[in-house]
């Protein structure tokens, strides 16, 4: 433990000298880091429109209330077309996202040095890419709609599903796959009665938590074209109609309440 | 095996259904069934449309062997630039803002009226997405990469802020209690009692989020709130894919080299 004589007393310290000075140098590259991303940040702002934000806000809070209630009957379609998205996309998504994991996951993978860094590659890829962008990919190639976002909706989860679920089957209790292999059974029945079990409740805990997600990506998938109530919102936004779009606003918070209570119910029930 | 013996044995073991009472067991199976049945059958798939759009597709797959960095090198440098310094600011500030919003939502070291205060402003940002706090901002702010500063650091208040205010409530009483004990006045408290325990997780969080920040960067360009998105739209709306498969390379890049880095620095740091 660094100590310092001061007045013949000695004094703890947290660091040494040299460790301390390390440090200082290290925030002081951060700060330096920071003050750079400002100052571009600040070159490539209107401040005259900052200035004036107050006003503008306060404009579009008068235009945007009180919301256009009647509106709502138009909303039907396009909300039971946003659930749709998301929980066909999520069940696409769950059945693509199985054999990745298995694929993935050390303990169950044919193959570490081949296959495994390809299953790693499908998570990583699929993940790091928004549904947004999945959307207008899908809709430069399939056209637009509700296809185009159910399908960009599947190939975003797919990554996160698999990610998950290869840790689950990684950290499963090994002695009871042991328990099965000894009764002399074969791959797919190890598989069947020794693996699948421990990873269900893990599976049906990722399949409510993406399809909550999933509510939240896909009423913004419209804004893109991909079908939804987002299409609504971005029609709304065109033509400058604020009270559609306040209610809009409302209808969307009130669908993602509704997922979050739905999806903390069903893994209250499983887990 | 024969009936007597199986008679001795009993029943064979069967595994209990998850919802015990019969009827509202297939009651559910029926209902999930039948919604599945209308949601495919209200999607009305033009399949003429979507073999015309194969060829795209197959050009998309076979611009990832040939992505094309150069052509538009300038846009894709400065669209990335653009996000990188977003992500960066954006996480710097809104870290900085969700420590003491995460201080005053743990309900074992805030007063009831700050607790709800701060639990309310975590709802807030956390039932917002992203991209429309983006329409919103770009819409009061004008373009421009300050609307998506803005929303990146709110968006990360409401992750970081009550991740953290779960930690910090499951965090070892004993500690804190023993630096309390000492006769330390609130600041050295939290500094020396609560900030050691919760200082793994917050950096492993933040580490988390300035991931987050930078794949959401990418897309906030989409409604002009700057980054590398827009570069992006561009290139699908020109159909150049070889341009858009090297902005997508790069950012599976950037997002993997970053999550490589979080966990060595997450591995130095618990």
């Amino acid at each position: 433990m660094p100590m310092r004589e001061a007045g013949g007393q000695k004094l703890w310290q947290r660091r040494t000298g040299r460790e301390s000075l390390f440090h200082w140098v290290l925030w002081l590259i951060g700060i330096a880091i920071f003050a750079y991303c400002w100052q571009q940040i600040s070159e490539a702002t209107t401040w005259f429109f900052v200035w004036d934000a107050p006003r503008i806000a306060g404009d579009i809070w008068d235009r945007a209330t009180p919301p256009k209630w009647e509106y709502i009957t138009q909303l039907g379609e396009p909300i039971w077309d946003t659930l749709n998205i998301a929980t066909l996309g999520t069940i696409i998504a769950l059945l693509l996202a199985v054999p990745v994991a298995f694929l993935a996951a050390r303990n169950t993978t044919p193959s570490r040095v081949f296959i495994r860094p390809i299953a790693l590659l499908i998570i990583v890829s699929t993940r790091s890419i928004n549904s947004l962008i999945w959307a207008l990919l899908l809709i430069a190639i399939i056209g637009p709609g509700v296809f185009a976002g159910v399908v960009a909706i599947a190939i975003r989860s797919i990554g996160f599903c698999a990610k998950l679920l290869y840790e689950a089957i990684e950290e499963i209790d090994q002695t009871q796959v042991e328990a099965i292999t000894a009764t002399g059974a074969s791959r797919w029945q190890v598989m069947a009665y020794g693996i699948l079990p421990q990873i269900m409740p893990a599976f049906a805990g990722i399949a409510v938590f993406r399809w909550d997600i999933n509510i939240r990506e896909s009423t913004v998938l419209g804004l893109v074209g991909a079908g939804g109530i987002g299409l609504q919102l971005s029609a709304s936004l065109n033509v400058l109609a604020w009270p559609q779009v306040s209610l809009i606003l409302l209808v969307i918070l009130m669908a993602v309440v509704i997922s979050e209570w739905v999806s903390a119910k069903v893994r209250g029930a499983i887990i | 095996m024969s009936t007597e013996l199986a008679a001795i044995v009993g029943k064979p073991w069967k595994k209990p259904p998850f919802v015990q009472r019969p009827w509202l067991r297939w009651a559910l199976m029926i209902g999930f069934a039948a919604y599945l049945v209308a949601a495919f059958l209200t999607i009305d798939v033009n399949w003429s449309r979507v073999y015309e759009g194969l060829e795209r597709g197959k050009q998309f797959v076979l611009a990832f062997t040939s992505p094309d960095f150069t052509s538009r090198s300038g846009d894709i440098w400065d669209g990335m630039l653009e996000s990188v310094i977003m992500t960066v600011a954006a996480s710097v500030v809104g870290i900085a803002i969700s420590i003491p919003i995460a201080l005053g939502a743990a309900r074992n070291i805030a007063p009831l009226p700050i607790y709800l205060i701060c639990r309310s402003i975590i709802a807030v940002s956390r039932a917002l997405q992203e991209i429309i706090v983006a329409i919103l901002l770009v819409a009061i702010f004008g373009f421009g990469p300050l609307a998506g500063f803005l929303t990146l650091s709110f968006a990360t208040i409401g992750f970081l802020s009550k991740l953290l205010a779960e930690d910090i409530e499951s965090m070892d009483r004993v500690q804190a209690e023993a630096i309390k004990a000492s006769g330390a006045k609130w600041s050295q408290w939290i500094n020396y009692g609560v900030q050691p325990q919760v200082m793994p997780r917050l950096i492993g969080l933040s580490m988390y989020r300035i991931d987050i920040n930078f794949r959401e960067s990418a897309i906030l360009g989409l409604v002009g709130a700057g980054g590398i998105g827009a570069t992006l739209n561009t290139a699908f709306d020109r159909y150049e894919y070889d341009t858009a498969a090297a902005i997508l390379l790069i950012i599976i890049g950037v997002v993997m080299a970053l999550e490589y880095l979080s966990g060595i620095i997450r591995e130095r740091v618990q």
